[in-house]
């Protein structure tokens, strides 16, 4: 069954330079990775090692020089006009909507009927757990509830690839360990596959079912391997050994050791 | 909440009637002489007395300060439009704007009466020019506003130009528009003065001129009162245009 055995992303040998006043900069060079569908991949390495890049050009918002990157399969066919949903570290929401049109955003970019979308929006904020929030405004709401409100909208038009791009790092502390179990029952309930691009460690290990291991300088892929921790997944698994294990073959490859 | 917005009125309309009283007693216990300034009770005297035709007088300089002043929005917000549309013509455009805007737009007040003669059109000009660069420079800068991870947002779902135009730049870009239109407003009023005191034959400022010569203070006064009061309500119309437009956290303080 050649079909099934074929992966939901594959990324072979990508190599992208930017070009900026005449000079090269070799953003990314050789990375290959398959992630299967519903899968949550972490994406961890040092400030400036492409991370950011990689997910623009899974977004289709870059092109590269070399190499394939190819999303969709027969059993999970992929519209890149309309399948991808996008959180960055700021929540960026609208000033002027109330957060239930924040979230409906991208239903009216695409043109979506909007009777539905606004309910599906609804139970967006519900699964989010800003039920009740629909008609404030951004600025009536904390910085980690915007994240979640900015989770919902990159969901509205129920996209099957989730791109987060560090959503989590401007947050404290707690709220962020808090959005992380947070994000796994997201990802559970929504059966999306996501792409999560952090600088941490432990958040990587915690949330992912495979990580892989970006080194600046050149830009390439360390490794990648997979999570293997059970789900659903508490911070009660931070103090499993294999856990540990993980996070430092991590800190080794990034060579922090 | 209420309360403390009726306390904040209250404290204010206290302020500006204690300013007359202020006014009052420096006139009559200074034992000011009449021509170099009236009680408050003779400036509005004034009003009717005298043949100064302040009905007339105050609709000239209106249409001059309201055409000038709309005019340069209607223009300042078209071009700043045009220029994040075209990134030629914002590259060609700006830098000039820029400059121009250092010109003191009042040193072309002498200029555009040679070219345009006395009267209400070159006035409104005046006002139209010295109003236009803050609409057009805020409101250019609005709209470049955007941030780049919301474009991409939008982008990855393919979403137009237009729909980017409609949905983020031009919400987003209203706050600046109306921090340009407030200084705008402020400076329409001076524009059209300013035009009236170099040449015109009717309007508040040019009333003005005509008093002074017979050192009638209290017609002085309340000129310069009624040019305020035209101000105010200008403001006033863009502030309630504001609060009606613009959510109040995106406001431009
Ligand atoms: N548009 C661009 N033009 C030129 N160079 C760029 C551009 N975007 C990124 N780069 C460079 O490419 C490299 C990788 O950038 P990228 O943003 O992908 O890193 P990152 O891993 O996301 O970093 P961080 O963790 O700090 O967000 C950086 O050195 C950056 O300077
Ligand atoms: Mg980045």
């Amino acid at each position: 069954m050649p079909a099934s055995s074929e992966p939901f992303i594959r990324i072979e040998g990508l190599r992208k330079t930017y070009r900026t006043r005449g000079e090269d900069f070799l953003a990314v060079s050789d990375v290959t990775l398959s992630i299967e569908a519903g899968e949550l991949v972490s994406l961890v390495g040092p400030s400036g090692c492409g991370k950011t890049t990689l997910l623009k050009i899974l977004a289709g918002l870059h092109p590269y020089d070399q190499g394939t990157v190819q999303i969709g399969n027969p059993a999970h066919p992929f519209d890149p006009a309309r399948d991808i949903g996008m959180v960055f570290q700021q929540a960026l929401l609208l000033k002027w909507r109330r957060i239930i049109d924040n979230v409906l955003l991208p239903a009216e970019i695409l043109g979506l009927p909007m009777k539905a979308a606004r309910e599906r929006a609804r139970a967006l904020l519900d699964l989010v757990g800003l039920a009740g929030f629909e008609d404030k405004y951004p600025y009536e709401l904390s910085g980690g509830m915007q994240q979640r409100a900015a989770i919902a909208r990159s969901l509205v038009h129920d996209p099957k690839l989730l791109l987060m791009d560090e959503p989590f790092g401007a947050l404290d502390a707690l709220t962020r360990e808090k959005m992380n179990i947070e994000l796994l029952r997201i990802w559970r309930e929504s059966g999306k596959t996501i792409v999560f691009v952090t600088h941490g460690v432990q958040e990587a290990v915690f949330l992912g079912t495979q990580v892989a291991v970006l080194t600046a300088g050149p830009a390439r892929m360390a490794d990648h391997f997979e999570i293997d921790l059970p789900h659903p997944r508490t911070l009660d698994v931070k103090t499993e050994p294999r856990f540990g294990e993980y996070a430092r073959r991590i800190y080794r490859l990034l060579g922090m050791e | 909440m209420d309360s403390g917005w009726a306390r904040r009125f209250g404290l204010a309309i206290l302020v500006h009637l204690l300013l007359l009283a202020a006014w009052h007693f420096f006139v009559v216990l200074g034992e000011v002489p009449k021509f170099v300034m009236p009680t408050p009770k003779a400036t509005l005297e004034s009003l009717f007395s005298g043949n100064y035709r302040w009905m007339e007088n105050i609709w000239v300089t209106g249409v001059e300060i309201f055409g000038g002043y709309f005019l340069a929005v209607g223009v300042g917000v078209t071009l700043a439009l045009f220029f994040s549309w075209s990134r030629l013509l914002d590259q060609l455009f700006m830098p000039l704007l820029v400059s121009l805007n250092m010109v003191p737009k009042v040193a072309l007040g002498p200029l555009i009466i040679v070219w345009f003669s006395y009267g209400i059109f070159p006035n409104t000009l005046i006002a139209f020019s010295i109003a236009f660069f803050p609409i057009v420079l805020t409101t250019a800068r609005g709209l470049r506003e955007v941030e780049p991870d919301l474009l991409d947002l939008v982008r990855s779902i393919r979403g137009s130009r237009w729909q980017i135009f409609v949905k983020i730049q031009l919400p987003g870009a209203l706050p600046y528009i109306f921090s340009g239109m407030k200084v705008a407003a402020v400076l329409a009023v001076a524009g059209a003065i300013v035009g009236e005191f170099l040449g015109s034959e009717k309007g508040l400022g040019y009333l003005m001129l005509q008093v002074q010569v017979t050192l009638d203070t209290a017609a002085m006064f309340m000129a310069v009162i009624l040019i305020t009061l035209l101000g105010v309500i200008l403001y006033g119309l863009v502030l309630g245009l504001e609060r009606l437009l613009v959510v109040r956290d995106a406001r431009v303080q």
